[in-house]
């Protein structure tokens, strides 16, 4: 039984990825598609950096990407769930389910995002980042599903875990952003972007959407460290013990709370903002990363 | 906060009050703020004293001269170190320094009537102008009435203003990060914690010579620890065949409190609770049980020795000690629960539950040094001054001969580590990290904004608004006013 929804899980999770791969091919000919017709019927004899795009002709291929990508979810939404069922506990207890629910976290945030704003040439990389996410669990991170250690049976797992997998999935999504506009910045001030970035909103929008993402994430990670902390008191006898894992969600809060006071009270905005709020997710980045597959301490479980 | 620009050259008081000035300044919280974050990091790379000593002895044991560069610096003690706490001490002084006095200034302003109305409202945001009625103001004072406004009436003006929840709830996170920071201090200055382990079958008796680690915080002693007796009944570990991890731990014991007896148990998650002491269950191995005889037959030493895990399968490490004797005699042992051999490693476990226990033990004679005065592991025994005798394995109900002596491996019993932990300033801690979330959530969903209302001198109705930190809905919000005023409901 425990096997056959781990047989189910999989087959999900690896469908997924092929229809994420399908959404990320959408977008690409989306994006690409579109550089080749100039807005101004060919009256313009420039080169492509003056033309401006018309994305109404490769508007078909944007719904389809978007379709996909909302299939994808679906299927990994069972795939989760799936492996959930087969190991009998929520699937963050090691690294692979915490990659695959923290893809579909990802993934979330986008699609409810994209419902207020247009966000698709988002999509290109929102794909793109599910898919390596997917494939470095798949390959690198499997493991068979397995029931969890004593110290993990606590209702505060769920709760700290899911704040924890949200707040990562928004604080990775406003990293992106503040990458586009860095990207884009240094572009503008080289002579103009390119043609396939000219959809891209303007630098300012930018600027303040990887701000409120920020903005609202960060009393979700708040709450995310205090019930980590209330867990640890029933689990290991004391609240804060600045285990690796521990330290590093520290850094993560204040490196964010560095950035949303200079932001807010110093003023600062754009690059310099955009760097410091790189530099705060790559804490984020680390503390996944180097705490579980390097490090030492109480959050490594279960190989990995 | 602006800076000053003429730098003062005067007394003391004038020095303190510009260093003052500056600590409380937010470019400085900012730096310190990221000193904090940085100066954390060795704290996550280095091995830590508090977590794991192990790891900090081995360190010294590879690079020694290395070793005594970083302690000089506090390296392995990153979170105790002066200068860590420097850091932080300011950073709350500082943060205490900006807080109150802008708690004072919200407060005030928060009883204060809103500002007059601006000369030239063209120039703020959402401007309209239209023709309005006789009844156009009162109908403005009526919609922010309704709509929880602050209102302040001229003679041809209104001035309204809401949204205070944003800066309230901005302090309110900082003060209750100062409540959190008294919370962690109280705890290390009154808490204590003690670590047991307790064979099955036997008692544990709340005074200080029960424990075999135990800490105070500075500002108290033994008296604090409250009168309770556990008695381990039982102890059952589950564990995955499959992956040899463990499943479930739990502890059966019999508690007494004011000689009233009581069945419990203590899994990993769910410690017992006296007050504001709390017993977790922390870890657990084996004990084998063993009898040495001197070589008259007359027994010597029996018992169970609690012998340390070294791995997931419960290959532990123990030392038997029996000092009663000239020359004395020592066995260094492993204890393997579920006994296997491998060409590379040698004897090993290969399951954690005992399903085929074998004791390997060397046995010694000599001195082992427990005269000396040197604190000794009871998991180790130095063999410098001692000769070896002796080297065998036995299974459970065998004996070994030796000319000087015989050991029995009789059985094992299982032990647990019992944990007791008091810690007083919890409770504030989690408080603080409360108020704090709301604080913030409250700072984050509050927008300050003003609205004003003229009627000009040709009868027209003036409309604007000013949102403070460009926060998002104003516009929408004035022209629902301005349908109030209009009276299109």
């Amino acid at each position: 039984m425990q096997t056959t929804w781990a047989y189910i899980s999989n087959n999900f999770v690896y469908s997924a990825m092929g229809v994420f791969a399908l959404s990320f091919l959408a977008h690409a000919f989306e994006t690409a598609w579109a550089v080749k017709t100039p807005i101004n019927g060919g009256k313009s004899k420039g080169n492509l950096l003056t033309k401006t795009l018309d994305y109404k002709r490769t508007e078909t291929a944007a719904r389809i990407a978007t379709a996909m990508m909302v299939l994808a979810f679906v299927l990994l939404f069972v795939g989760v769930v799936a492996r959930g069922i087969s190991s009998k506990h929520v699937p963050w207890g090691n690294m692979y389910e915490f990659s695959i629910t923290g893809a579909l976290a990802f993934t979330g945030a986008y699609l409810v995002a994209l419902r207020k704003n247009d966000l698709r040439w988002l999509g290109l990389f929102v794909s793109l980042g599910a898919l390596l996410t997917l494939g470095t669990a798949v390959t690198l991170l499997y493991r068979d599903s397995t029931p969890l250690v004593p110290a993990l049976k606590s209702p505060w797992l769920v709760i700290h875990v899911v704040a924890a997998i949200i707040s990562g999935g928004v604080f990775l999504l406003s990293n992106v952003i503040a990458g586009a506009y860095l990207y884009l910045d240094s572009a503008e001030r080289k002579g103009g972007r390119k043609p396939w970035a000219t959809r891209l909103p303007k630098l300012e929008t930018l600027d303040q959407l990887s701000y409120r993402l920020v903005a609202f994430v960060f009393p979700l990670w708040t709450f995310s460290v205090i019930a980590g902390a209330i867990w640890a008191e029933s689990a290991w006898g004391r609240y804060w013990g600045w285990d690796p894992k521990e330290t590093w969600a520290f850094i993560t809060w204040v490196a964010y709370a560095a950035y949303l006071h200079a932001r807010v009270t110093n003023g600062w905005k754009g690059r310099r903002a955009a760097w410091l709020c790189l530099f705060a997710g790559s804490t984020f980045l680390f503390n996944y990363v180097y705490v579980n597959v390097w490090g030492t301490g109480k959050h490594t479980y279960s190989g990995l | 906060m602006a800076k000053e620009l003429n730098l003062p050259e005067l007394g003391f008081a004038a020095s303190l009050r510009y260093l003052w000035r500056e600590l409380t300044s937010m470019r400085t919280a900012l730096i310190l703020l990221m000193l904090l974050g940085i100066a954390s990091i060795p704290g996550s790379l280095i091995p830590q004293r508090s977590q794991d000593p192990i790891a900090v002895r081995d360190f010294f044991e590879q690079n020694p001269e290395l070793f005594k560069w970083i302690d000089r610096v506090s390296g392995f003690d990153v979170f105790g170190s002066p200068w860590f706490s420097a850091i932080y001490i300011l950073l709350f002084i500082s943060l205490i320094g900006c807080v109150l006095p802008r708690s004072v200034e919200h407060y005030k302003a928060s009883r204060a009537l809103p500002p007059l109305t601006p000369k030239n409202l063209s120039r703020m945001e959402s401007h309209h102008k239209f023709a309005g009625s006789s009844k156009s103001l009162e109908r403005a004072n009526d919609w922010f009435a309704k709509n929880h406004f602050r209102i302040r009436k001229e003679k041809n003006s209104l001035s309204a203003e809401k949204g205070f929840l944003r800066e309230t709830g901005n302090l309110f996170f900082h003060l209750a990060l100062i409540l959190v920071l008294v919370g962690v201090s109280f705890g290390a200055l009154f808490g204590m914690r003690g670590e047991a382990i307790v064979n099955v079958g036997e008692r544990f008796i709340n005074v200080p010579t029960t424990y075999d680690s135990l800490s105070f915080g500075k500002l108290v002693n033994e008296k604090v620890l409250p009168d309770f007796t556990i008695n381990v009944d039982d102890f059952d570990a589950k564990y995955n065949p499959r992956t040899n991890a463990p499943l479930d731990y739990t502890a059966f014991v019999t508690v007494e409190v004011d000689g009233k007896k009581e069945k419990r148990e203590i899994k990993v998650n769910k410690p017992l609770t006296f007050g504001s002491t709390r017993v977790y269950l922390q870890a657990n191995g084996y004990s084998p049980i063993v009898t040495v005889r001197d070589s008259t037959g007359k027994v010597s030493f029996q018992g169970p020795v609690p012998f340390l895990p070294q791995d997931g399968n419960l290959r532990s490490i123990g030392a038997i000690k029996v000092p009663d004797g000239d020359p004395q005699i020592g066995f260094v042992a492993t204890f393997l629960p579920t006994y296997s051999r491998t060409p590379n490693q040698g004897g090993v476990s290969v399951y954690p539950e005992a399903l085929s226990p074998k004791l390997l033990f060397s046995a010694w004679m000599g001195d082992l040094g427990l005269d000396t005065g040197v604190p000794q592991s009871v998991y180790r025994i130095d063999t410098s001054e001692m000769k070896r005798v002796a080297l065998s394995s036995l299974t459970p109900g065998e004996t070994y001969e030796f000319p000087e002596a015989q050991i029995t491996f009789e059985g094992l019993i299982p032990w647990v580590n019992l944990q007791v932990v008091s810690d007083p300033g919890k409770n504030f801690a989690l408080f603080g990290a409360i108020l704090a979330v709301l604080g913030l959530l409250a700072s984050m969903f509050g927008r300050r904004r003003r609205i004003w209302v003229r009627v000009t001198e040709e009868k027209k109705i003036e409309v604007a608004g000013l949102a403070k930190n460009a926060a998002p809905g104003l516009s929408d919000e004035i022209a629902k006013l301005i349908s109030a005023i209009k009276g299109e409901k």
